[in-house]
């Protein structure tokens, strides 16, 4: 045991004295939780609309007043020229056009109905769908106003409704960096260590000090557990700094257990630090294990349901996020800081990710030669 | 000191790295307190024998001991008998004298009054005690090296294993070191070098040659001089590889 002590503070006395990494390992990635989180959004801020109106009546305009005073949607343009609204959809300036047919106003008195068309860039999804969505409600309760004063008789004016009340649970203002902070911090934080890991057994290898250790009668399990403390501690320094940074700015909430959260970093760090070491062990330089830690990290980012559901993607697809400790990382943030989940509802997260843990670091150990 | 007491026994001892046999069953014994020379030319498997010694690489087959333990099935008790300095310079730069010290005394076990007591012998001995919180990686070479040798030994271990200890050293750090090595041999520790500095050779207490893989040689300078009927170990060199067939 006293033998694994000097190993760690070998460890930390080279974290400590490398001026040049360690802001880099400290710093960077609390401006990257700050710059991220503020903007990585996935809401929908601003559609910008064209206008095509053909009838220029009162009727029109009522219906265009109506439209730009919701926030949300921006007129950047209008004209009468048809031409005009292939080109707002091609530089861009434009995400729905709305066109108003000539006689709209006429049909509208005479015929007690008028058609208005909308067109939509649907290369945004999003936006399309959620700008379309809101325009509806806007045309529908056009509509009624229209309706009402022309005094027509509404069908079923006095009948019951089904009326939906929707109620937000957890996140009730719907804030997006409620749902983003602990994901990001979660992410940052095992990149790091991640690549931290992966360079460092590696670095010994390129400098030739590994041998030194290896003619000494240090134990396999010595030498991984003395690599992997050190690196441990770092990640939950940062967890800490993170979380601490994400009450400060973001304020987010923290509802359940904060000792259910780092039990659960404890784990995934230990998980990925078995991953780093067994990649270490397996790399002959440092660029080499970059760039597999590299080629995982992304994998890992892509499919950890932080910028896209897990749920929405294929199942074959949903069946690899199973060994991705980021995913089941943002998983357990999320379900425990913001719905206040416990150990209890978590446990297949736990379990999964122990094991993980279990697998990946005695490969490190077995993997790790003393001989050549 | 029993100078006849054998601390390494070497028998048929053989490496191949596929066809190619870069050890070819050498078979050779060192005595306590010993310094023992391992010469050869670039490639004729010098560190190869000497990483099977010391449990960095096992043998494809033959047997030894090293320290009374067998290289084979015991490798890490042979470990904790010996020391090691290798050709790539191997402390830590990014430590001081004395971290790198304490690292590696930790790493063997001893107690830490027994490393704070064997650093202090150290600094004294190598002059540096005003440099002790200094990085090693702003020491001259010549110190690092002697550092090095210094630290190998922080153990206290009978035998010591020196692979080409002197290179890029100049000559007079070389003359430093090697009295220094004489001064470790009469304590009774034995030393085990290799080199290809012929010079260097002629300081060591037994020879042997290496050429292709196949031990040619095993004597004192002096035999071997009279046996070749040259003068110094520079044409017993050459007249030994230049006899050999090279396969």
């Amino acid at each position: 045991m006293i033998v694994l002590l000097y190993i760690i503070k070998k460890e930390f006395l080279q974290i400590f004295r490398d001026k040049a990494m360690l802001p880099l390992m400290t710093v960077l990635p609390i401006i990257q939780l700050i710059v991220l989180s503020n903007a990585t959004s996935n809401e929908i801020k601003q559609v910008n609309l064209h206008v095509e109106d053909m009838d220029k009546s009162q009727f029109s305009q009522r219906l265009i007043h109506k439209i730009a005073a919701n926030n949300i949607f921006h007129i950047t343009s209008s004209s009468q020229n048809p031409d005009d609204v292939y080109r707002s959809f091609m530089n861009g300036t434009a995400d729905i056009v709305l066109r108003i047919p000539n006689n709209a106003e006429r049909d509208f008195y005479r015929n007690k109905s008028t058609e208005v068309q909308l067109l939509i860039d649907a290369i945004n999804g999003q936006a399309a769908t959620v700008g379309s969505g809101y325009l509806n409600v806007i045309v529908n309760s056009f509509n009624k106003e229209m309706r009402s004063e022309v005094k027509m008789i509404t069908p079923n004016p006095n009948g019951t409704m089904i009326a939906i009340e929707y109620s937000n649970w957890y996140n009730p203002e719907l804030n997006y960096k409620h749902f983003m902070v602990p994901g990001i911090l979660g992410e940052l934080v095992i990149i790091l260590i991640l690549i931290l890991t992966a360079m460092n057994i590696v670095k010994e290898r390129e400098v030739g000090t590994i041998e030194q250790i290896n003619v000494t009668p240090i134990k396999k399990w010595q030498f991984i557990l003395g690599k992997l403390i050190p690196f441990l501690c770092l990640g939950l320094f940062l967890m800490v700094v993170g979380l601490i940074l994400g009450k400060v700015l973001f304020d987010i909430p923290m509802v359940g257990s904060l000792w259910t959260v780092f039990a659960y970093v404890v784990i995934c760090l230990v998980t990925v630090l078995g991953m780093g070491l067994l990649l270490s062990n397996y790399a002959d330089t440092q660029q080499q294990a970059i760039f597999v830690a590299f080629f995982f990290v992304i994998i890992f980012v892509l499919l950890c349901g932080l910028f896209t559901p897990i749920e929405s993607m294929p199942v074959w697809a949903q069946k690899l996020t199973i060994p991705n400790p980021i995913a089941h990382f943002v998983a357990v943030m999320r379900n425990v800081l913001l719905k206040g989940s416990t150990m209890a509802d978590m446990s297949y997260r736990f379990i999964v990710t122990g094991i993980l843990a279990l697998i990946f670091n005695t490969l490190a150990i077995v993997t790790y030669k003393k001989t050549i | 000191m029993d100078k006849t007491k054998k601390v390494i026994t070497v028998d048929h001892l053989t490496k191949k790295f596929g066809d190619f046999t870069a050890v070819d069953a050498i078979t050779f014994d060192v005595h306590a307190g010993e310094i023992f020379g391992f010469l050869g030319a670039n490639g004729a498997g010098k560190t190869t024998a000497m990483k099977m010694l010391i449990g960095l690489s096992k043998p494809t087959s033959g047997t030894g001991t090293v320290a009374g333990f067998d290289i084979v099935k015991n490798p890490e008790k042979v470990k904790q008998n010996i020391g090691y300095m290798s050709q790539k310079f191997a402390l830590y730069d990014d430590l001081t004298i004395e971290e790198n010290a304490t690292f590696y005394g930790g790493i063997y076990g001893l107690k830490r009054k027994v490393i704070k007591s064997q650093i202090e012998h150290m600094l004294d001995d190598l002059d540096l005690r005003s440099s002790r919180k200094q990085l090693v990686g702003q020491l001259p070479i010549g110190w690092k090296q002697r550092l090095a040798f210094s630290v190998a030994m922080i153990h206290d271990p009978s035998i010591i294993f020196l692979d080409e200890p002197t290179g890029g050293v100049d000559p007079v750090t070389r003359r430093i070191f090697w009295e220094k090595i004489y001064e470790e041999s009469s304590k009774g520790r034995t030393i085990f070098v290799t080199t290809h500095y012929m010079d260097e050779a002629e300081y060591c207490h037994r020879l042997s040659m290496m050429v292709a893989g196949k031990m040619v040689a095993v004597d004192s300078p002096a035999n071997l001089k009279e046996k070749y009927g040259v003068k110094d170990m520079n044409e017993v060199f050459v007249h030994i590889a230049n006899q050999e067939d090279w396969r």
